[in-house]
């Protein structure tokens, strides 16, 4: 499935990361998901939120650098060489990753991951069909 | 052709005979009446009577920033209170303030200075001159507002501050022309941006007449891209009267000075010899008929070259070069002299970049740090750590490329950086001195 995440570009100064969390929480967004990026001197943290819309317009009017991006949710089997069967498949497409990171909830017998792919819409029909 | 602009184009040798008739009478008269200055005339073993000619000038002595300082308050003032009118004062980057003193005609020949600057850039009694630069000591504000009311312009004296205030009453107002620093004109856009208002198609604004700060040709296209005005360049420091001593015309790249008021030469900062035309050096300007605070062979500290050769404007005022470097500004950074001007250039290179940076040179025990914080565009955010890599690359290349330095390039999200309401500080120098 393809869903919107959101990505916000912090300097990496103490109090950034809870501010943007924050600005989320006191309009009733609530964070699906969350990793966070980062180099030296700056971070990204990519989202994925219940209510995308608000999330980003919050996000923004409180002054953050905010992005909206295209990423994919695959649903991975919760046992060993379920990674590594997604990945040939993935490998057959000829599509990149960028970057990937779990979802947080999982579900019983399967684990989520959440994908950015050089071309999502080819990753996903080859992944989730 | 406005009258106020008829001295512009004065035949040469009738301007040269005016400046030595006007120098013959203020170099004795800050003689008699001001002690450093006859003091070091007499050390010299100069006096006002050598003055036969316009290169005789050079004999005299120079005056500094640091002798304001010293004669600090009234030291150097050559009227008696009588007839001042006003008090101007220039914080300067340390210490005490320096202070001068103007009599109306003073504030006349300063008001006259700007209204030819106006005049020359096309503004004219039909334009709505908004006046953004802050009012009180520092110059700018009240040298914009004389200067406009002198050509006949509809002044609106907001000030500098109150930015959303400002963009509404520029908008009410139809204001056409706004006079400010390049850095407040910077945060007006941004913040014109942010309120849904595109100068383009909610304001009638053409002109921005900008100083007070060193800018650069790359910012100057910068603000006239985004903003659909034309820029100008207006020139002035307080010593020497306040913004109006020079202004660019638009058909060369310099700034004509009106010297039948601002006598400029050009002197070597080492030698202290006065260069040629077409040289490269000092600026310094000898006040020709204030008489409030005579200044004599006054050190800009301002790097600047007098153009040889006639304007095609047709007007005979001397052009000099844009000021990009104040020796003051001037960084020694791992033992190289960098120039912030030489790192705004690199930087406005990158269509990335906003026109936002800061310089931060700070010391551990052993080494300087020097670091650029650099605003990026909010478009060319990319959630991809890989992009914004090869993009922080590409800045560095940039500066680099022109200063022979690796500073540390951090990028900074839009709207983060200092915003300035007055002159900006874009260099913090933390270093141990």
């Amino acid at each position: 499935m393809i869903v919107k995440q959101i990505s916000i570009f912090l300097e990496n100064r103490r109090g950034q990361l809870a501010a943007a969390c924050r600005a989320l929480a006191q309009s009733g967004v609530n964070i699906a998901t969350l990793s966070l990026a980062d180099t030296t001197d700056f971070g990204i943290v990519r989202m994925i939120v219940d209510d995308h819309d608000k999330g980003y317009e919050v996000l923004t009017k409180a002054g953050f650098t905010v992005r909206q991006t295209d990423v994919v949710m695959v649903k991975v089997a919760d046992r060993p060489g379920g990674m590594a069967e997604l990945m040939e498949r993935l490998d057959a497409t000829g599509v990149d990753i960028e970057y990937s990171y779990a979802y947080a909830l999982g579900s019983g017998d399967s684990a989520i991951l959440v994908f950015r792919f050089s071309d999502n819409a080819k990753a996903e029909a080859a992944l989730v069909a | 052709m406005h009258p106020i602009s008829k001295p512009d184009y004065m035949p040469v040798d009738e301007l040269r005979a005016m400046q030595l008739r006007k120098l013959q009478k203020i170099i004795p008269y800050e003689y008699e009446r001001v002690p450093l200055f006859r003091r070091r005339c007499d050390e010299k073993g100069v006096h006002p009577r050598d003055l036969a000619t316009l290169k005789d000038l050079a004999r005299f002595p120079f005056m500094k920033k640091t002798d304001l300082r010293d004669e600090y308050p009234l030291g150097l003032t050559a009227a008696p209170m009588h007839d001042i009118v006003r008090f101007h004062c220039s914080s300067g980057t340390t210490g005490k303030p320096i202070c001068i003193p103007s009599t109306q005609g003073d504030i006349d020949i300063w008001s006259e200075g700007v209204a030819r600057c106006l005049a020359m850039y096309g503004l004219t009694a039909d334009d709505i001159l908004q006046v953004s630069y802050g009012y009180g000591l520092f110059t700018g504000g009240l040298g914009a507002h004389y200067g406009g009311e002198k050509l006949g312009c509809a002044v609106l004296p907001t000030g500098a501050g109150n930015t959303e205030k400002q963009i509404m009453l520029m908008q009410d107002l139809g204001v056409t022309a706004i006079a400010c620093t390049p850095s407040y004109f910077l945060h007006l856009a941004t913040t014109a941006e942010k309120m849904g208002v595109d100068f383009r198609r909610d304001t009638k604004l053409r002109h921005g007449i900008f100083g007070a700060e060193p800018w650069t040709n790359e910012i100057r296209a910068k603000i006239e891209s985004i903003a659909g005005i034309t820029a100008h360049d207006i020139y002035g420091l307080t010593e020497i009267a306040g913004p109006g001593v020079a202004g660019n015309c638009g058909r060369c790249n310099g700034l004509h000075v009106w010297e039948d008021h601002f006598y400029p030469e050009i002197i070597d900062p080492d030698t202290l010899e006065v260069l040629p035309d077409g040289e490269q050096g000092e600026l310094v300007f000898t006040t020709l008929d204030r008489f409030g605070t005579p200044m004599i062979r006054y050190r800009t500290r301002d790097i600047s070259r007098l153009q040889t050769g006639r304007c095609e404007c047709g007007r005979t005022m001397r052009v000099m070069d844009r000021i990009s470097a104040r020796s003051d500004d001037m960084l020694i950074v791992h033992g190289v002299n960098v120039f912030p001007s030489q790192i705004e250039t690199g930087l406005m290179k990158v269509p990335e970049v906003a026109p936002h940076y800061q310089i931060v040179l700070s010391s551990t025990d052993t080494l300087d740090l020097f670091e650029i914080k650099v605003e990026v565009v909010a478009e060319a955010f990319s959630d991809n750590i890989r992009d914004l890599e090869a993009l922080r690359r590409r800045v560095l290349a940039a500066v680099k490329g022109i200063i022979g330095l690796t500073p540390k390039i951090t990028l900074v999200g839009p709207g983060t950086l200092p915003r300035s309401e007055g002159k900006i500080k874009r260099v913090i120098d933390n270093r141990r001195k």
